[in-house]
């Protein structure tokens, strides 16, 4: 009986050449990838719109032709003209320069905004999910009882308590904003480090920090940027709402939300003054969201 | 008792040596005792095979060498001595210092064992820039030095390649790249040819004994494979429901078993060079390892196995030739080995065959 006798001669340990692979044709995946993304449609379509408003915001002295703040009594609600081409409000300021500068502060506030909680809520809920135990328990039940609130209630509550101005609009939108990114991070963490390679990582001696950081969370931080995507469409509404409600930034800063309130009282004869700034929320909500859209399609994993 | 079959020669002691380990897994069901006083040890330059069936404790060994035991398993007593220091009571901290330099591991699947969103030149320059210092640059140039080594053909091109744009033997080169990246002394082997297929996996084999060859490292190698054990190992530890069975030199335990275990093992292989009729399963199933069988754990399914058996646990009883046995009973397996080679049918056998019907399907878990 001789069993593994033969397999022993037959392979032997010393071994000779090694056979070379065919070298494959290198890089095929990095090279779809590469060709694809401005196929996507959602995704093109919704950077040049979010780039036409982002370089109108960026370039806005070249392309108005009034100060948006400077009352100019005189000129007071005119309609749309070859001068004032969306007309002026009740103090003569021009629209389509109260516009494209109410994108560069509104834009502006929620493109930071958006940063604070997506950073905070993807460490906590790593860190959450990576160690679990007690403080897993404690991040968790905070965010039950922050996602227990509506979000604009709990905004609008810490905002009041704040007080108006871009500081207090950071702070009210981190703290109610984190929980969905601790959420998503945590879920995808909790399932991405049964992986084998987390225990490779650790098998090779890299200190937890380090696989988290540098293993685990470029695995999925795909996700929570998908999500960050729609959510800066949140907190656009989320200022403009606070501006609305005379909450957010004060005036005379040119910001839609308080431009929309302040036609508000001329609608019947002046349906210019909020029509438009409302038409500029959805476009830009739109550009980002299809944005959101077409990453997804890029960044989901396995595609 | 580890002396008694210690090999012998190594001038500076073994490698690594596990002492009388026990690892328990708390579940809902109760605690099990997946590695139960399990001894062996690692001599220096050499390999030794851990064989066994699923479940029989042999990841979980390979795992508390490591420090890597899931959060619900843990060691509960035991030594496990690597170039003299025991690695039971350190820390993580002190530990991620000896992962990696000292010791490496090789995962079975090499797709999953791969951070999927890390060019692979990077994976295999971690380690280096981590443990040895190396400047981004200096430890760039030892991975493609490493990736030439374990012949990944245009390393600087491939370098930059992501895992899924590898073959799977391609993927089981870097993982073996990754793990000698820190000049290890001890490589920990979990199945490593287990997803490839045979071509490759030979390729594989080829390459690791070369390579361990040239650098002297020593390996642990689990497998339920008993030619990847002949090809690769000089020395095997056969384990079965989280004890040792028997070890000794390969060629001499795979072909000359002094363990009934053993030799159902060897039976239920497929054999090339003396086709059979039909294989000779091991009647039964593996042993709950939350109350284990009294005596020998290997008694409900042993056709030798006596009254004494059921009562007493076999201690390791060192045989001639480096070798031991956890079976009160060794000489039976040789009168049975003996019959066979004599032309005839093991009467004991047929016996069996004759007795349990119903269980002539191959229940044990055993080889591919």
């Amino acid at each position: 009986m001789s069993i593994t006798a033969g397999a022993g001669d037959q392979f032997a340990p010393t071994g000779g050449a090694l056979v070379e692979l065919a070298p494959r044709p290198a890089d095929r995946g990095v090279q779809a990838r590469r060709a694809t993304w401005y196929k996507n449609p959602a995704l093109m379509a919704g950077l040049i719109i979010t780039g036409i408003v982002l370089i109108a915001a960026i370039i806005a002295p070249l392309i108005t032709f009034y100060n948006p703040i400077t009352q100019n009594l005189t000129d007071a609600l005119q309609g749309p003209s070859a001068a004032h081409w969306l007309g002026t409000d009740q103090f003569g300021r021009d629209t389509w320069t109260r516009l494209v500068y109410g994108a560069r502060l509104d834009l502006r506030i929620a493109f930071i905004a958006v940063l604070f909680p997506f950073v905070l809520g993807t460490v906590l809920g790593a860190i959450a999910a990576y160690f679990g135990g007690w403080f897993d328990l404690v991040i968790m039940r905070v965010v039950d009882v922050v996602v227990a609130f509506p979000f604009f209630v709990l905004l609008i509550a810490l905002v009041f308590v704040l007080g108006p101005g871009a500081r207090s609009i950071y702070i009210a939108i981190t703290l109610v904003g984190w929980v969905s990114y601790a959420r998503i991070v945590r879920g995808e963490i909790l399932v991405a480090k049964r992986q084998e390679y987390v225990l490779a990582a650790q098998s090779a001696g890299l200190s937890n920090t380090r696989i988290m950081g540098r293993h685990l969370l470029p695995n999925v931080i795909s996700q929570a940027i998908i999500y960050g995507m729609s959510d800066i469409v949140q907190d656009i509404l989320a200022i403009v709402t606070l501006g609305y409600l005379g909450l957010g930034i004060p005036p005379p800063a040119a910001e839609w939300g308080s431009m929309i309130n302040g036609g508000q009282n001329f609608l019947s004869t002046h349906w210019e003054l909020t029509t438009f700034p409302g038409l500029a929320v959805i476009l830009v909500g739109l550009g980002l969201s299809l944005i959101g859209d077409g990453l997804a399609d890029i960044l989901r994993p396995g595609q | 008792m580890t002396a008694a079959f210690s090999p012998g020669g190594a001038p500076a002691g073994p490698m690594l040596q596990v002492r009388d380990l026990h690892v328990q897994i708390a579940t809902g069901r109760g605690t099990v005792r997946a590695v139960d006083g399990v001894s062996f040890e690692v001599p220096r330059g050499e390999a030794l095979g851990l064989v066994g069936e699923s479940g029989s404790g042999k990841s979980m060994t390979l795992r508390s060498i490591l420090g890597v035991l899931p959060p619900t398993a843990s060691v509960t007593s035991g030594q496990i001595i690597l170039d003299g220091r025991d690695l039971v009571p350190l820390k993580q901290t002190d530990l991620n210092r000896i992962r990696g330099p000292k010791m490496a591991m090789i995962f079975q699947e090499p797709m999953s064992a791969l951070n999927p969103v890390m060019r692979v030149g990077a994976q295999i320059a971690e380690g280096p820039m981590l443990h040895q210092g190396l400047s981004r640059a200096k430890a760039a140039e030892r991975a493609l030095d490493l990736m030439r080594r374990v012949g990944i053909p245009h390393p600087e091109r491939r370098m930059r390649s992501y895992p899924h744009e590898f073959s799977g033997g391609m993927r089981q080169r870097v993982m073996i790249a990754i793990a000698l990246a820190c000049e290890p002394e001890v490589i920990l082997c979990d199945e490593p040819t287990t997803a490839l297929d045979v071509t490759i996996q030979d390729q594989i084999l080829r390459l690791l004994a070369r390579l361990c060859r040239e650098s002297g490292v020593s390996l642990l190698f689990v497998t339920h494979d008993l030619p990847v054990v002949a090809q690769i190992c000089q020395q095997v530890a056969v384990m079965y429901g989280g004890r040792l069975a028997e070890y000794g030199p390969v060629q001499d335990v795979l072909h000359d078993p002094r363990h009934p275990y053993t030799l159902g093992l060897v039976r239920s292989a497929p054999d090339f060079d003396n086709v059979r009729e039909a294989l000779v399963p091991i009647p039964g199933s593996p042993p709950s390892l939350i109350s284990p069988p009294d005596g020998c754990r290997f008694h409900p399914r042993c056709k030798f196995a006596e009254e004494d058996c059921q009562v007493v646990e076999p201690p390791m009883k060192p045989l001639p030739g480096g070798r031991a046995t956890a079976c009160l009973h060794y000489e039976r397996t040789i009168e049975s080995l003996e019959a066979e080679r004599a032309g005839q049918l093991d009467p004991v056998d047929l016996q069996v065959a004759a007795e349990r019907p119903d269980e002539a399907a191959p229940a044990a878990g055993s080889a591919p």
